[in-house]
């Protein structure tokens, strides 16, 4: 049994230093004087130019600014439709077009980001042939075709957490003659926030990395970040995009420990006043 | 008929049906019309002027006739010409042989996981996601540097006297594995773990109370249990890898290339609309099993939750 245990440390071990040393990698380089990026220069080094020299790009920040605006709104978008979807799916029972929803739903996750990207493309050409509307691409364009394949994890995220509880709380609500919708607003919304709230980290994360499809429906003047950084990387290594993604990297992890923390103390919370609820009962 | 008419709006007006309304006509507008003008694009003459392809149906006032004119070709070009077969199978080959690396190497770190104490599995799981969160074009570039033939590893591996000239690992075959395998292994590990996690270990007790070794064990009681986690996690990956398109395109071989990158060129390069749309519909008609199984196991995943 000892001998087991050993070896899923070192399996464990193994793939997490392949997770991260790539990563690591980046880190240590950004730090490097030398334009050959992978070649240590030993003399000059650790320098901030590269740095230094990034926050003078203002075709890269324009782009991240960009980034930005896209992801913030496609989470928002995201969230509100995935909640709708993810409530109709567990709440609702049958209704007409029920497995047709359900489909459409669970299909992004695994579509090939290059179909969606083409198939939406194709779909913003003919309506602007069509009705006028969108008239050229751009932000619009991209937003809502992030919105279209983020809300597609948010709706799983969100019937996942719906099916942890029974409906027992809202339906003793609406006995108690409460309306639908403030069933929604008072009981199912407190009840599946923490899915929302991974929910857009979530879907403004997938809208924030993806570069396929917004490069299909992006138009002049609307590149976002990462179809920057690809077209970069396409020409080559620079070490300016080491910078680039070692700053990326300490945003996400200062955010991911200070949102772990706060999701602990939370659940810590929510424990405890269970428990006095409970004794409260009972006493 | 007008009864029925406003019979129907009255329904529609219902706040039931306008909350089921909302997000069924967005995924209708967005994700099914799209594949529906994606199909008849396939059927159509290309056109040099906009919107780049010929309509199938069109009147034409002079004759007073409704033309149709279907184009079957781009279809027939996919299978008379070699490039399309070769980049379809050498695609599923490369998505396959990932998916079988990503499985090897993702089973056993899930199963530590799940085998770990509970205080340590929630920071060893956020070990795994914490890469996800970072660009994943980043992290594709990362492996740029590491491979370059003066990359990080041919520079170690020379430095250590190991070699006596740099290996050639960027733009091969491998370095597409490696680029898929480390992308897509949380899409692995994750479904793995909340099988392996659930499982009953009085299983396991049973059994070598039985006599049966740790190892015979494992291979008849623990791997046949997890056979969901498996297919769910294979499918989360082979699915989007075979219509992959950055890999191959910043670490891929030059010579042969795969399904998404012909897809982009068809598109971007050569401008015949009407053939991308035949090679997407393909893709998706190859696609389309493994979808199908892979929104069964999704359905029976929230139906066990909910039990």
């Amino acid at each position: 049994m000892k001998q087991r245990g050993w070896f899923r440390g070192t399996m464990l071990a193994l793939g997490l230093a392949f997770l991260y040393v790539p990563i690591l990698s980046m880190i240590v380089f950004s730090f490097n004087n030398s334009r050959l990026v992978t070649v240590w220069d030993r003399d000059n080094s650790p320098t901030l130019r590269w740095y230094a020299r990034l926050l003078e790009n203002d075709q890269l920040l324009g782009a991240a600014w960009i980034s930005i605006k896209v992801a913030a709104m496609t989470a928002s978008g995201a969230v509100i439709l995935g909640t709708l979807a993810g409530v109709v799916l567990t709440r609702f029972g049958p209704f007409r077009g029920r497995a047709f929803l359900s489909a459409m739903t669970t299909a992004p996750l695994v579509m090939p980001e290059i179909i969606t990207g083409i198939a939406m493309l194709l779909l913003f050409v003919a309506l602007e042939q069509a009705i006028g509307w969108p008239s050229g691409r751009g932000i619009l364009t991209i937003t809502i075709a992030h919105i279209t394949f983020a809300m597609a994890y948010v709706t799983v995220i969100v019937q996942s957490r719906l099916a942890g509880f029974d409906d027992s709380l809202e339906e003793a609500a609406l006995d108690l003659g409460a309306k639908p919708a403030t069933v929604f607003f008072r009981i199912t919304l407190p009840l599946i926030a923490p899915a929302l709230i991974s929910g857009w980290l979530l879907a403004f994360t997938l809208s924030w990395d993806d570069v396929v499809i917004s490069q299909f429906v992006s138009g002049p003047g609307s590149s976002t970040l990462p179809m920057e950084i690809f077209s970069r990387v396409r020409r080559g290594v620079s070490p300016d995009i080491n910078a680039l993604a070692t700053l990326m990297v300490l945003v996400v992890a200062v955010g991911v420990v200070l949102s772990t923390l706060y999701m602990r103390r939370e659940e810590q919370r929510r424990l405890r006043e269970e428990r006095m609820a409970h004794n409260d009962g009972n006493p | 008929m007008r009864r029925s008419l406003l019979s129907t709006l009255k329904s529609w007006s219902q706040p039931r049906n306008l909350v089921i309304g909302v997000p069924y006509l967005w995924l209708l507008a967005f994700f099914a019309i799209p594949f529906v003008i994606v199909l008849k694009i396939s059927f159509s003459w290309m056109q040099p002027i906009q919107p780049g392809y010929a309509p199938l149906l069109e009147w034409v006032e002079e004759t007073r006739r409704l033309v149709v004119s279907f184009n079957f070709d781009n279809y027939q070009v996919l299978l008379r010409e070699s490039l399309y077969v070769d980049t379809f199978l050498y695609s599923v080959k490369v998505a396959a042989v990932s998916t079988f690396w990503c499985l090897l190497i993702g089973y056993p770190m899930a199963y530590a996981i799940a085998r770990s104490k509970p205080s340590t599995r929630n920071l060893l799981l956020m070990l795994i996601i914490l890469p996800f969160w970072t660009s994943f074009l980043l992290r594709v570039y990362a492996w740029v540097g590491l491979l370059k033939t003066n990359g990080v590893i041919n520079n170690t591996l020379l430095a250590m006297g190991l070699i006596d000239e740099p290996l050639t690992l960027l733009y091969t075959d491998f370095a597409v594995y490696v680029g898929i395998v480390y992308s897509y292994l949380p899409f692995m590990i994750l479904p793995l773990y909340s099988n392996l996690e659930k499982h009953d270990l009085t299983l396991l007790e049973a059994a070598a109370d039985l006599g049966a070794r740790p190892f015979k064990a494992f291979f008849r009681v623990t791997l046949p249990l997890s056979m969901p986690g498996i297919v769910a996690g294979c499918l989360l990956v082979f699915i989007p890898a075979v219509g992959e398109f950055v890999m191959p395109s910043l670490l891929g071989r030059t010579d042969q290339l795969m399904i998404g990158t012909v897809l982009s060129a068809q598109f971007f390069g050569a401008r015949n609309w009407p053939v991308a749309g035949a090679v997407a519909i393909v893709l998706l008609l190859v696609l389309l099993l493994p979808i199908l199984l892979f929104q069964r196991y999704q359905r029976r995943e929230l139906e066990a939750a909910r039990r």
